[in-house]
């Protein structure tokens, strides 16, 4: 029971991880229509920024200014590598964005060099006793933080000015257009939001493993994530999140007695197993919006 | 109903339909198609063993980019798995024609034709096992789903060591044995590099046609109808399903020859090879090339395979890009990053591509020197 409950612990506090990102993506998905292939490049250069900062302004402080400087460099890539293919193939956009992911990425990683940076956070590996159960610190401050982050965007999305704006381009960019919003900064604000928050999950990665080039990797984990939720839904993202967490780590920690011979390491690739099981039922993801089909 | 088939002296009009949608349908075409072949076929006795090599590799990876602008440039259906595909010719070429060692497993059915059409079937039929998931999702849902195959597919085959000799260690590629030659072995009167160029330029040529062919016949049509609007498609009759399943069993197919053969000029390779890299430099080669273009996708795949040789020779003319893997700004990083600035100057500024770029200056020339 208490091996099961630390990997639930551990699963929910992974999941939330996936949460953040999932969260960035779908934002982005939402105001524009395209997956951002950058995210991972994102959270790994917030990552590599809090290990700079936080011996000069404490852990927090560097993962608050982290979180800015990532979110106005999304912006700043928004506005000029994305704004010029608005109205093109969202195909053609994404992998633009896999060609931003590269470029970041390769900058980042001149900053990382060959060995693991620490981000300098307060828990490490310390554990504390949950229920009868040693679990991380880090994984009950990852989900305490990402409750708190939906929450706020919750709230944003739902009683601001700016927040209803966002939901009004979503909703639709031309009557929005006409109701006198400008749906270019809404598209700026998107990429922002979701830089900042992909900052935030980065270092959440970091934490008690440290920084390194691959970092970025466990990014795409959001992506079954988003799938799994529909790709316009904001807490399908938590949802598919959480999921995915959970299926890994109970994996990680089953699937050996019970499932050997899916190989050692399955954990890592479930998500993706659960993804493809769960679009064959549902093409739209638990949440998603069944389009309209229309000539 | 058939007309004249040429007006004397007004050999470029075209008086049916079917000549216009012919193989080679120009005169300027059927000179440069010619002399590129003829050149080509000169290449090998001129330029170094090293180039050839790179060259060979280009030219597979030609291939497998016909293959991925088969689905993905004609048929519209977004692929980011075409490293699964890719992965799957070459261990099924690697298996077929192997020995069998203590290590992993082999056949020992060294003839290149046998194991080559082999690979590219066991691929194709991966390709229709995906294809109904493809027919249920469309845009980027696909392309997710996708990915997510590579990783599936990565993770098996790092497990499954008896097939890929395990990560890091890998296992020899195929063996190209043609009518009882080694064409990787010197022979009396050419070197290994100059058999395997020309081996893969033939196969180039062969599926390059091919896939010409296919495309502008009813099948191609069909592709592109569904990709301009799947539904308006579907409406005029053509059967969604039966064409996304073909779609992605020619693709596969495709991407089965190029994989069983890409690795063949180096002799060896390991289940980390088949990463999401390989996919998103199959999608960049298409997109540089052009999306939607035969000679495109051979244009971009040459471009990207060359790419790498080109900033190694950087450091001579640019001093202040440091050679080796110490300095301050390296090749290596200006070769990732110059992948990922590519992809995107491209799409901004000539989203058709290289071939874009060729149909303009053609079109300068064609009416030169009265360009307006």
């Amino acid at each position: 029971m208490d091996e099961f409950l630390q990997s639930l612990i551990r699963g929910l506090g992974t999941g939330s991880i996936y949460s953040l990102l999932a969260l960035g993506f779908v934002i982005i998905y939402k105001s524009t229509q395209v997956i951002s292939f950058a995210q991972p490049a994102f959270m790994l250069a917030g990552a590599v920024l809090v290990s700079y900062l936080s011996p000069a302004v404490s852990f927090v402080g560097a993962v608050l200014v982290a979180a800015v400087v990532i979110a106005v460099l999304a912006l700043g890539v928004e506005r000029t590598v994305l704004r010029p293919m608005v109205g093109k193939p969202v195909f053609v956009v994404a992998i633009i964005t896999i060609g931003v992911d590269v470029v970041v990425r390769v900058v980042t990683n001149a900053f990382i060099g060959l060995d693991v940076r620490q981000v300098g956070d307060p828990w490490g590996l310390n554990t504390v006793s949950f229920l009868g159960a040693e679990v991380q610190q880090r994984y009950l401050v990852m989900i305490a933080t990402t409750a708190v982050v939906t929450a706020l965007l919750f709230l944003f999305f739902r009683y601001s000015r700016i927040g209803l704006a966002m939901r009004a381009v979503a909703y639709d960019q031309e009557v929005a257009l006409a109701q006198g919003i400008s749906v270019g900064s809404v598209f700026a604000l998107s990429w922002a939001l979701a830089g900042g928050l992909a900052a935030l999950a980065g270092v959440f990665v970091a934490t008690g493993a440290g920084v390194d080039q691959q970092l970025w990797i466990v990014a795409l984990k959001a992506l079954p994530a988003i799938i799994l939720g529909g790709l316009e839904s904001l807490g399908g993202a938590v949802v598919g999140g959480l999921a995915v967490g959970i299926v890994e780590s109970l994996f990680g920690t089953y699937q050996n007695d019970f499932a050997p011979w899916l190989g050692p390491n399955f954990a890592l690739v479930a998500p993706y197993a659960l993804m493809l099981l769960v679009l064959l039922v549902r093409p739209y993801g638990l949440f998603g919006k069944r389009e309209v089909e229309r000539l | 109903m058939k007309g004249p088939t040429s007006i004397k002296g007004r050999q470029d009009l075209y008086t049916s339909y079917g000549q216009d949608m012919g193989f080679l349908n120009t005169r300027p075409k059927r000179a440069w198609s010619g002399g590129l072949v003829v050149v080509a076929l000169i290449l090998p006795f001129m330029i170094t063993d090293d180039l050839l090599q790179l060259l060979a590799t280009g030219f597979v990876a030609a291939i497998g980019a016909i293959g991925l602008n088969i689905v993905t440039g004609y048929a519209g259906q977004v692929s980011l798995g075409h490293a699964f595909f890719l992965a799957i010719g070459a261990y099924t070429a690697a298996a077929l024609s192997g020995p069998e060692t203590g290590r992993v497993i082999g056949f020992g059915i060294t003839s290149l034709p046998i194991w080559l059409l082999a690979s590219g079937l066991v691929a194709a039929l991966f390709g229709v096992l995906v294809a109904p998931v493809a027919v249920r999702l469309r845009g980027l849902y696909l392309a997710i789903v996708t990915l997510g195959l590579v990783f599936l597919g990565e993770h098996v085959f790092r497990e499954w060591t008896s097939l890929t000799g395990g990560p890091g260690v890998g296992r020899p590629a195929a063996v190209p044995e043609l009518f009882g030659v080694r064409l990787d072995q010197d022979s009396a009167l050419f070197t290994a590099a100059q058999q395997l160029y020309l081996l893969m330029f033939v196969l180039l040529v062969i599926f390059g046609v091919l896939a010409r062919n296919l495309v502008r016949s009813r099948v191609g049509r069909a592709f592109a109808a569904v990709r301009d609007r799947d539904l308006a498609a579907s409406v005029i009759g053509v059967d969604l399903t039966r064409y996304k399943v073909l779609a992605f069993a020619v693709s596969s197919f495709y991407a089965g020859v190029a994989g069983a053969l890409l690795f063949v000029v180096n002799g060896f390779f390991d289940p980390g090879s088949f990463s999401l890299l390989l996919s998103v430099q199959y999608i960049a080669m298409v997109l540089i090339g052009g999306a939607g273009t035969i000679s495109g996708a051979i244009m971009g795949a040459l471009f990207i395979t060359l790419l790498p040789r080109i900033t190694r020779e950087l450091p001579t003319v640019l001093p202040f890009i440091s050679g080796d893997a110490t300095g301050v700004f390296t090749v290596f990083q200006l070769e990732a990053v110059l992948y990922g600035v590519l992809i995107i100057v491209f799409l901004i500024v000539e989203p058709r591509g290289l071939f874009g770029i060729w149909v303009r200056v053609r079109n300068y020339w064609r009416t030169w020197p009265f360009s307006y």
